[in-house]
């Protein structure tokens, strides 16, 4: 079978999906096998790599190679087999427990250093697996299961952890919009370097309507706001509001009397200073401010494993291919008779 | 006419087998250097040799005071040498610091040479001395030489135009020089070491080199010493030699394993003491197509290899026992999964950061059980330092015959002491290609083969055998994930069964010394100097006593207790409060006698010899 011809059932296995029903990490799967067919890989050279938490069951459900590897740890891994298998494509699946608090090391590590990997962060504010603890992301105030009264620590915003920490790639998408998440998941293979994408994604049994702000039919459109490179920021169910700078903060103003798509700002993913992707990312802390998604950033820089090979190649064209008998007798050395 | 002259001194050359130098001062005065300079001349000379560099944890405690004492210890002779000797012959200690922290190690009537210059009020203060030693009697036992070195060296550097903090860093060079006119060896080796290190700095290599020079001259000029030593060659088995330090025969012996295995060598590691060593000279040898990864933490280097040796590499991590305590629950997935990987542990003293520059063999326990749940694992220890090299050849050996994570320990001791290393000839070392499983026909990823029970190394990329692994329990076989009760166990008795099957790839123990006898030393890892020395000097006094040690601390040898059974007694001498021994009374039922020591130092000879005594009385 060569890669053109696969359809999503190529990327079923025949394992029983063991989410608890109305999970949104169905609606997240069933878009990965759907976009994978398309990516003209073959497919084993497929990997997915998770960690520990409802999100990191997902290779056990894609037929391709799986690595279900421990809590937090699966950028370190996939890391790992990036640097020695570059000709792989890996795709890192994760939480906002697994990859924001146990790995969060390796989480800005791997961006940082722009390893060539996607990885899909399922954001439901909420540790599942676990029953129902609050996460990371979890809102300040919080009541769950190991906070009765409230938590008191603040929330990370995923993307602004992303590009504080050098990320070249920064997309958010949202597991019911499925023809919105498939085209960011397309952004996101085609990029090279780290692409770090946050699904907003509802827990039904822990954390329900964690996202229905942004994802119920009457008010979604006020809440949120779809960025496309070159176009201006414009939202609203009769796109009637729009967002421009003001000083360095970004401003919410409706269009008309006086105010016209002109005065908007236009969205730039590929702009130098990672700035505007940082105001944008946190900008729905704001009250009135919409949730971005899309594609916030991509940018280019050189990939990590492409540098740690390229230097062991350039060393061997410098100094030849190294002879294990010459290393052995490098140095001082002397015969006994 | 015969003119009138002052008769020439007499100078005496004297002819001894053994010998032990220590040089001792201050962190920043190049103690490493010279001892280890010292070292290579020696070993190209073809003296047997063995070193014990012993640093503090702190790069540079302030200057002058006790706790930055740094010392480098030599013992070399014309014959065999097994440890670094109890009692040095010369001490050079550069200030009253070293002299206060190292005098009591030199034997009597031994010669002890200070830089004078260093013995001011202030110095004696730093070093928390009431009285200065050079005036108050107390060096009466020694043959003491007071020598104005730092002066001495400035005045042999005058005449480059450096500043005198330049000047006075080469004044561990005149000391050199000095050892070098005692012990009539050439200056040609640390010349050489000199041209090639600071090849764009051709002042400095002047001035080492004139230091050195002023250093061998003032010996030989000035009349105060009489007597300068000759150690003949010893009589090495033939071949041709090196001088080696453990960390670099770890790093070797790892790169001939990726040779060997036709496997690229991948190295995930994070920087400690005293490990980081192996992480510096495998990243110079990238032309042997090594990767390493300095990794953001110690779960990251070993999971990065666990990644790599999935995606088939030969992967290698190198850490030391807190950075061991850091990956356990990583090793436990790689055990999970069968993947081969090679775990280094050098350990030091401890627990928690404990002595990170001292050594120690305390993580035995840790190696064997210090991971969740029934997690065994093959663990192999190396013996001297250039042992480091053949271990690390098996470890990568059997980590890929059996697909299974393989812990190698070595320790402080053997990671910086030094010795002559045979260097091999290529066809002296195993191959072991390896071959990935490609055939989708009939393929599981749990499916073992039969003799070594290990599954088949399915590289991603292979078309047809995409299949799923993870840290969840496996069905047998399918490698599904499986909750089931009896499949757990069987899985857990697998797992075990699969670490003793190694047992089929180690040699029986065959003891050294007596076969049968009074009393058998069982001992593991760097301990074996010590040991040996002791139980050569016991059995030349008659003692009847056999000597084994163990390579392979998992699976155990499988001779190993018919061999104890041959002996009235065992004794155990461990860097440690008995843990080899622990292993020993629970496995065999045999009433192994423990000789711990845990001084964050090697045993000495005669500290072994005493036991052996006490324990045959």
């Amino acid at each position: 079978m060569n890669a053109t011809t696969y359809s999503k059932k190529d990327f079923q296995t025949d394992q029983e999906v063991r989410w608890c029903p109305g999970c949104g990490d169905y609606a997240i799967l069933s878009a990965v096998q759907s976009v994978f067919p398309d990516l003209g890989i073959p497919k084993e050279k497929f990997v997915v790599v998770s960690g520990i938490g409802c999100s990191s069951r997902f290779p056990y459900y894609m037929n391709v190679y799986g690595f279900h590897t421990i809590h937090g740890r699966a950028p370190a891994v996939a890391t790992g087999l990036k640097l020695a298998r570059p000709d792989l494509d890996v795709w890192v699946a994760t939480g906002d427990g697994d990859g924001l608090s146990i790995g969060g090391n390796h989480t800005i590590h791997m961006l940082r250093r722009n390893v060539g990997l996607k990885v899909l962060l399922f954001n439901n504010r909420i540790y599942g697996l676990t029953k129902g603890q609050y996460s990371p992301t979890s809102e300040f105030g919080k009541k769950a299961k190991s906070t009765p009264y409230g938590s008191v620590d603040r929330p990370f915003f995923p993307l602004s952890l992303a590009l504080g920490a050098e990320a070249t790639f920064v997309a958010r998408s949202v597991d019911v919009f499925q023809p919105h998440l498939k085209a960011v998941l397309k952004k996101a293979a085609a990029h090279k370097g780290t692409a770090f994408l946050e699904i907003l994604q509802n827990c039904n049994i822990f954390n329900d309507g964690a996202w229905e702000t942004l994802t119920e039919r009457d008010v979604k459109d006020d809440h949120t706001i779809t960025v496309e490179h070159g176009q201006p920021l414009i939202f609203g169910k009769t796109k009637d509001k729009g967002i421009r700078m003001n000083g360095l903060n970004l401003e919410v103003v409706p269009l008309g009397n006086g105010v016209s798509e002109k005065d908007l700002i236009v969205h730039d993913e590929r702009h130098p200073n990672p700035a505007y992707a940082f105001l944008l990312s946190r900008m729905d802390s704001t009250p009135g401010f919409p949730t971005p998604l899309g594609v916030l950033r991509a940018v280019d820089a050189p990939l990590f494993e492409t540098g740690v090979n390229e230097q062991v190649q350039q060393i061997i064209a410098k100094r030849g291919k190294g002879d294990l008998g010459k290393l052995l007798n490098a140095g001082d050395t002397w015969e006994v008779k | 006419m015969a003119t009138l002259e002052a008769p020439p001194p007499i100078r005496r050359r004297e002819t001894l087998d053994q010998a032990v130098i220590r040089f001792c001062g201050d962190s920043g005065d190049g103690m490493q250097i010279t001892g280890g300079q010292f070292t290579n001349t020696a070993a190209v000379f073809g003296n047997d040799l063995a070193t014990f560099p012993d640093f503090p944890a702190e790069i540079r405690a302030p200057a002058g005071t006790l706790p930055g004492v740094s010392g480098f210890q030599i013992h070399f002779a014309s014959t065999d040498v097994f440890t670094p000797g109890d009692r040095v012959d010369v001490l050079i200690a550069m200030n009253p610091a070293a002299l206060k922290m190292n005098v009591a190690d030199l034997k009597t009537g031994g010669i002890l040479i200070v830089n004078v210059d260093n013995f001011k009020d202030v110095d004696l203060k730093k070093a928390q001395m009431t009285s200065n030693p050079l005036e108050d009697h107390t060096l009466d036992g020694y043959r003491l030489f007071k020598v104005d070195l730092t002066k001495l060296t400035r005045a042999a550097l005058k005449d480059l135009g450096l500043d005198a903090k330049t000047m006075d860093r080469c004044k561990n060079f005149f000391a050199l020089g000095m050892c070098y006119w005692l012990y009539n060896r050439s200056m040609d080796t640390t010349t050489r070491y000199l041209e090639d290190k600071f090849k764009d700095k051709p002042q400095i290599i002047e001035a080492n080199k004139l230091a050195m020079k002023a250093g061998y001259a003032y010996c030989e000029a000035t009349e105060a010493f009489q007597v300068s030593y000759e150690i003949p060659k010893a009589k090495l088995p033939p071949g041709r030699y090196r001088n080696i330090s453990g960390n670099s025969a770890l790093a070797m012996g790892l790169i001939a394993a990726s040779q060997k295995c036709g496997l690229p060598l991948f190295l995930g590691s994070y920087p400690i003491t005293p490990a980081s060593d192996i992480l510096h000279e495998l990243s110079m040898y990238k032309n042997f197509g090594v990767l390493t990864f300095q990794a953001e933490d110690e779960i990251a280097a070993v999971t990065s290899a666990i990644g790599a040796a999935y995606g088939g590499a030969l992967a290698t991590t190198t850490t030391s026992g807190p950075g061991m305590a850091l990956k356990t629950e990583a090793i436990g997935l790689a055990i999970m999964t069968e993947l081969p990987i090679v775990i280094c542990n050098i350990q030091r003293g401890g627990p928690s950061t404990g002595l990170p520059t001292k050594t120690e063999q305390a993580d035995l326990m840790q190696a064997l059980y210090g991971r969740n749940s029934e997690a065994p694992l093959p663990i192999i220890a190396a013996s001297t330092p250039g042992d480091c090299f053949w271990v690390a050849l098996e470890a990568s050996r059997i980590a890929v015959k059996y697909m299974i994570p393989v812990i190698v320990l070595s320790d402080g001791y053997l990671a910086n002491g030094a010795e002559p290393w045979k260097i091999p000839q290529l066809s002296e070392l195993p191959n072991f290609p390896v071959t990935f499983r490609t055939d989708p026909e009939g393929f599981q990823p749990y499916k073992r083969e039969a003799q070594t029970l290990s599954r088949p190394w399915a590289v991603p990329g292979t078309p047809g055998l995409e299949h799923r692994i993870g840290g969840l329990e496996k069905q047998d076989g399918t490698g599904n994930v499986n909750y089931e009760p009896l499949n757990h166990e069987h899985m857990v008795h697998l797992r075990a069964e699969k670490v003793q099957r190694i047992v089929q790839d180690v040699p029986d123990v065959v003891p050294e010394g007596d076969a049968e006898g009074d009393l058998l030393i069982i001992g593991w890892g760097s301990t074996y100097g010590s040991i040996t020395a002791a139980v050569r000097s016991k059995r030349a006094a008659g003692k009847k006593i056999g000597q084994v040690h163990l390579r392979w601390l998992n699976p155990l040898p499988k001779n190993l207790h018919d061999v104890m059974k041959r002996y009235k007694k065992v004794l155990v001498p461990e860097m440690n409060l008995g843990q080899l021994v622990w292993v020993l009374r629970a496995k065999y039922l045999v009433d192994a006698i423990s000789y711990p020591k845990v001084q964050g130092k090697p045993f000495q000879v005669s500290e072994i010899e005493a036991k052996i005594d006490e324990v045959l009385q």
